[in-house]
């Protein structure tokens, strides 16, 4: 138990509160009002996102275009749920848990034939299987077609925070763990990775099943968020959105996909009375972004405590 | 009691038989040589040896737990575990990632906490991550590289990437190890150091090796027994006498020369 309350977990404690603090403070005193609200949930939800694809392509090395596809079955198993079966919190989390059941089952059978691709191949199998979700959820009865469902505000941002801070630490976990060294070594150098022993297939498919789950559970707060959920908010566009985020904030760095995140998101708020400019803008600050930065804001650094502290630690010590 | 025991091994590329109808039987602790010219199939054998090709023909059967088990075809990751390690010719480290991360990742193997256990950072996970690091920082010190271990591994000069590459595969806890071309690219200092490093680990981690070198006189002050091979076939074994005075294998490496 003591590991846990190290000198570097306490500060990301207390940073975790603190924000969290700060935004409820914001929020009542009316500084964030509604429509900054709505940024913030959407900002949640992406996160979420990003930093379950970061899982797959950033860590692992697997390039996927197919991650709507995870949102979407999320974002449905939730919607249906809330309509038949439950509402409130518990609708949500009931809908959360078979959201992401499903999609574990669902990225099981992707992931054991297209794994074996590789690069080009596994971007347009993993296309190709997010359309075929979204068109099996278009035809399907209990999901209303294309019209899609219409459902209560079931999530609060409260709840977007929490399930957004659980995501970060169910993955940066996994990350730092021995099991995530497995999964770098499959981006670094799978043959190499093989030959020390580790079954490369196995971490990939682990990789891919762990970022799909993650996927559906920002699909099923999306779906209890924002009352209108429809197929086609989740085409590959919307896989490709995804991506820019990872790819923007650097591919492996978890920091740099918390940053892209933001920041795209409020430069898209900022553009919105700009509409017919927007998207100029928008590709424009990619195009100089990634001409100046090609692995990203972050490239694969990430923040830390320890780091912070020993050139804290190093200053005082010259200092004396 | 044998090792490893290769019979009328065969790997064809299309119309190629880089390696053809190679015999090998290897004795617990040997430290043997294999050689040959350019071309001659070396890296190909240890290719089939460790998994990475499939064989065309023939059986490879490695010692398990006493039993003779065959390997032949394998995927490499189950050949690792059941204690094959090696390097590789055109040095394949994990470039990107810390020296120590190197190691550690090789000893994936022995790791027993679970992915949920690693999520909740249950206990069991800090005390095995130290266990962990402490290893790997024991065997970068007998590689003399535990100074490097926080720089990543492509910015070490060549002749210390090699040795990394040797502690890295120590990390998976070997009975054989096949070393490609080890002293490839070092200086006269650096491969006697590496011939002493060798002979170190051979005896502290109960090894047999096999080693691909073109240095010759590495090969015949340190090698027990030696294979010569020639387009694919092997053409001479022996001690480091009988190979030096071996007509066939003299053509073979005069005929490279003319
Ligand atoms: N994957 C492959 N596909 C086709 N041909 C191959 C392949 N790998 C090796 N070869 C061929 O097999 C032959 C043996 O190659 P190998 O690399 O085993 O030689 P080597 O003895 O290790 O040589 P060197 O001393 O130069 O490393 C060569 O002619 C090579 O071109
Ligand atoms: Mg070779």
């Amino acid at each position: 138990m003591k590991n846990w309350f190290k000198r570097t977990n306490l500060l990301w404690l207390a940073l975790i509160v603190s924000t969290y603090v700060i935004l409820n403070v914001l929020i009542s005193t009316g500084i964030i009002n509604n429509v900054y609200q709505t940024v913030l949930l959407t900002i949640g939800i992406n996160i979420i996102l990003a930093i379950s694809l970061n899982l797959i392509i950033g860590i692992t090395g697997q390039f996927s275009l197919g991650h709507a596809g995870f949102m979407i079955i999320g974002a449905y198993s939730c919607g249906v749920v809330l309509k038949l079966v439950a509402g409130g919190t518990i609708g949500v989390l009931l809908g959360m848990l078979i959201g992401m059941a499903i999609s574990a089952a669902v990225a099981l059978v992707v992931a054991i034939p297209t794994l074996r691709l590789r690069g080009d191949y596994l971007a347009i199998a993993t296309l190709g299987f997010g359309e075929i979700i979204r068109i099996v959820v278009l035809n399907m009865e209990v999901t209303n077609g294309a019209a899609g469902l219409i459902l209560p505000k079931a999530v609060s941002w409260h709840m977007v925070y929490w399930a957004m801070v659980i995501c970060t630490l169910v993955i940066v976990n996994f990350g730092i763990s021995a099991h995530g060294r497995a999964c770098i070594s499959v981006r670094e150098d799978e043959i190499a990775a093989e030959a020390m022993g580790i079954n490369t297939t196995q971490y990939k498919i682990l990789a891919f099943v762990i970022g799909a789950m993650i996927a559906s559970v920002a699909g099923a707060l999306y779906a209890g968020a924002f009352y209108v959920i429809k197929p086609e908010m989740f085409t590959y566009s919307k896989s490709i959105d995804i991506l820019v985020l990872v790819v923007f904030g650097g591919m492996g760095s978890i920091t740099g996909s918390f940053i892209s995140t933001v920041l795209v998101s409020l430069l898209n708020t900022a553009l919105q009375q700009f509409s017919s400019v927007r998207m100029i803008v928008y590709g424009l600050a990619l195009v100089v972004i990634m001409v100046f930065r090609p692995s990203g804001l972050l490239g694969r650094k990430e923040f830390s405590f320890d780091a912070l502290l020993k050139k804290f630690d190093k200053k005082k010590g010259a200092a004396s | 009691m044998s090792v490893l025991k290769v019979s009328g091994l065969t790997k064809n590329f299309g119309g190629l038989s880089a390696v053809s109808n190679v015999n090998m039987e290897i004795e617990q602790g040997e430290l043997i040589g294999l050689i040959g010219p350019n071309g001659a199939g070396k890296t190909t054998l240890f290719n089939l040896l460790t998994g990475v090709y499939d064989p065309s023909e023939g059986t490879i059967e490695l010692n398990v737990d006493g039993k003779m088990t065959s390997i032949g075809g394998k995927k490499p990751y189950v050949i690792s575990r059941l204690g094959v390690s090696r390097t590789f010719q055109n040095i394949r480290l994990f470039k990107e990632l810390t020296v120590l991360d190197n190691v550690r990742i090789a000893m994936h193997q022995s790791v027993k906490t679970g992915v949920i256990a690693s999520i909740l950072r249950l206990p069991c996970y800090y005390k095995e991550e130290e266990e962990i690091k402490k290893r790997a920082m024991d065997l970068l010190k007998t590689v003399n590289l535990d100074e490097h271990a926080m720089d990543l591994a492509k910015n070490l000069p060549y002749g210390k990437q090699r040795r990394l590459e040797i502690a890295r595969a120590l990390a998976t806890d070997p009975k054989i190890l096949f070393l490609d071309e080890p002293a490839a690219g070092m200086n006269p200092q650096e491969t006697a150091e590496l011939t002493q490093l060798i002979h170190d680990i051979k005896d502290r981690f109960h090894l047999t090796i096999i080693l691909i070198e073109h240095d010759m006189s590495l090969v015949m002050s340190i090698c027990e027994r030696i294979y010569v091979l020639d387009y694919g076939r092997l053409i001479a074994r022996g001690n480091p006498e009988q190979i030096k005075t071996n007509k066939r294998v003299i053509e073979a490496y005069l005929g490279e020369d003319a």
